[in-house]
C-alpha cells in the first residue's frame, strides 16, 4: 500500500477548538486532497512531512513507518526522505538556482558551492528547463520558474514521495494550466507517488488519480 | 601624534575584544529570545536591555561591587586564579562588553525574527540537522542585521567612558582609552592634546557608523532580511 495515514490533532487557540482527523489509505499514485482553506489540508501535509506534530496516529508510506504514536516512533522531517513543495516555494533567497536545487545534495554545515557539478543536479536542471537560469537568484526569476526550482529541489534527492502544498495558487491561470500538464508529464515519467493539496477543483481534475475531499478537519 | 597613538591602539584593542565577546553572547542570546518560548521572555529582554539605558557610572558601580577585590566574583577570581580585573585593560573589556551588549542582542533578535521559519522547514525536509539549518539558512539570512549591530557595538565600546573609568581607572598606556584620555587632557588644560584625541575619536566613530549604515537591512538589495 502506498498511503496509510491516520492522524489526529486538536488545536485550541483563543477559546476556539479545531479538531483535525485525517485518515486515508490506498494505492493511488496521484492523490489530491481537495477542500476550502481552513479545512486542515496544510496541517495534514505538514504532519505527514514531520513539520507539524500530531497528537496521535500513524503515517506509513509504501510500507515504511514514518511515525506511529502507539510505538513512540516519530522520525524527524530530515529522515523522512520526502520531497516537499511549499505554497510560495520557500526558495533560499541567499542562494542561486543551482545552489537551491543542490541544497539537499550537500551534507554538513556549508552550502553547496556556486559551481557545484553533480550528475543529478545537471539532470534535474535540464529536465525542468533551468540550465540557463542556474546562476540567477530566486528574486530574479518568474513565478513559474520558481515553481520549477522548488520541484527540482524536492526531486533531486530521490525522495520516496512528493508532497505539494497549493503549488499553483501563486500563478495566473494560463500558466497554471501549462504547469499542471508539465507536472503530470513529469510524474508519469517517474515512479513517484504524489500527494497534492489544493482548494482548486481544476487541479484535482487535471492531476488526480483519486480525490479526497476535506472540510472542517475531516475527510468526507 | 604620539599622545593619541597609545590610547587609540588600547581603545581599538578593548573595543575589538568587547565586540568579539558580544558576537558570541549577543548572537546566542538574540537567537534564544527570538526562537524559544518561555515565561518571562520579555522581562528578560527588558533586563538585558538595562545597560543601554542605565547611566554608565551606575553600571560601573555594579561591576565594582561584583568584580572588585572585595566583591564575590572578584575575591573568588583572586583567591582561585590570582586574577585581578580591576584597573586592568581586561576590566575595561568587561565594562565595554556589558555596555554594548544590548545593541548586539537586540539587533540579532530582530534579525533572527525576520527569517521566514518556512525556509528553515524547507531545509529540514531536505535532510539538514538543526545545526546545519542554523549555519546554512538562519545565520546567513540574519547576518547583515547582526553585523550592523556589531558595528554599533564597536562604536559604543570605542566611546565608552563612565563604566570604564570606574572599573579600569585611567592609567596611561594601560587602561587609559581615548575617551578617558580626552577627559584627562581637558582637566589638565592640555588643549592641543585634547584636540588631537577628539579628532581621532570622531573619525573612528564616523567610519564605524558609515559601515553600519551601509549594512543596515533594507538598504541592501538582495539582502535576506528585507524578505
Amino acid at each position: 500500500m502506498i498511503w496509510d495515514v491516520d492522524v489526529r490533532r486538536v488545536f485550541e487557540q483563543a477559546g476556539r477548538r479545531f479538531e483535525l482527523q485525517a485518515r486515508f489509505a490506498g494505492d493511488a499514485r496521484r492523490l489530491v486532497l481537495l477542500g476550502p482553506s481552513g479545512a486542515g489540508k496544510s496541517q495534514t501535509l505538514k504532519i505527514i512531512a514531520g513539520l507539524a506534530r500530531a497528537d496521535a496516529g500513524h503515517v506509513r508510506l509504501q510500507g515504511r513507518d514514518l511515525q506511529d504514536s502507539a510505538r513512540g516512533l516519530n522520525l524527524p522531517a530530515r529522515e523522512r526522505r520526502l520531497g516537499y513543495v511549499f505554497q510560495d516555494y520557500a526558495l533560499f533567497p541567499h542562494l542561486t538556482v543551482r545552489q537551491n536545487v543542490a541544497f539537499g545534495l550537500a551534507g554538513g554545515w556549508r552550502n553547496p558551492p556556486r559551481q557545484l557539478a553533480h550528475p543529478e543536479l545537471t539532470r534535474w536542471l535540464q529536465t525542468l528547463g533551468l540550465s540557463e537560469l542556474a546562476e540567477h537568484y530566486p528574486e530574479q526569476i518568474s513565478g513559474g520558474q520558481r515553481q520549477r526550482v522548488a520541484l527540482a529541489r524536492a526531486l533531486v534527492g530521490a525522495p520516496q514521495a512528493l508532497l505539494l502544498d497549493e503549488p499553483f495558487a501563486a500563478l495566473d491561470s494560463p500558466l497554471r494550466r501549462r504547469l499542471r500538464q508539465e507536472l503530470l508529464g513529469l510524474l508519469q515519467g517517474l515512479d513517484l507517488p504524489m500527494l497534492l493539496i489544493t482548494h482548486d477543483e481544476e487541479d484535482a481534475e487535471a492531476l488526480a488519480e483519486q480525490v479526497l475531499r476535506m472540510d472542517q478537519g475531516r475527510l468526507l | 601624534m604620539q599622545e593619541a597613538w597609545v590610547p587609540l591602539l588600547l581603545t581599538l584593542k578593548v573595543a575589538g575584544w568587547a565586540t568579539a565577546l558580544n558576537l558570541l553572547l549577543g548572537v546566542g542570546v538574540g537567537f534564544a529570545l527570538a526562537r524559544l518560548r518561555f515565561p518571562g521572555r520579555e522581562l528578560l529582554d527588558a533586563l538585558l536591555t538595562l545597560p543601554m539605558v542605565m547611566p554608565p557610572t551606575v553600571l560601573g558601580y555594579y561591576l565594582l561591587v561584583l568584580i572588585g577585590r572585595k566583591g564575590p566574583l572578584g575575591a573568588w577570581l583572586q583567591a582561585e586564579f590570582g586574577i585581578t580585573l580591576i584597573f586592568t585593560w581586561q576590566g575595561a573589556v568587561i565594562a565595554a562588553t556589558i555596555v554594548a551588549f544590548p545593541l548586539v542582542f537586540k539587533s540579532a533578535r530582530a534579525a533572527f525574527e525576520g527569517v521566514d521559519p518556512q525556509l528553515e522547514q524547507a531545509a529540514r525536509v531536505l535532510g539538514l540537522s538543526e545545526l546545519a539549518v542554523f549555519f546554512r539558512v538562519t545565520l546567513p539570512l540574519a547576518w547583515r542585521g547582526i553585523l550592523a549591530g556589531l558595528l554599533l557595538a564597536f562604536a559604543r565600546a570605542t566611546g565608552e567612558f563612565g563604566a570604564t573609568l570606574m572599573v579600569a581607572g585611567s592609567i596611561p598606556g594601560k587602561t587609559q582609552t581615548l575617551s578617558v584620555a580626552v577627559y584627562e587632557a581637558v582637566q589638565a588644560g592640555q588643549d592641543a592634546t585634547a584636540n588631537v584625541l577628539v579628532l581621532v575619536t570622531s573619525i573612528t566613530c564616523i567610519v564605524v557608523l558609515l559601515s553600519a549604515g551601509r549594512l543596515a537591512p533594507g538598504r541592501v538589495a538582495g539582502g535576506g532580511l528585507a524578505r
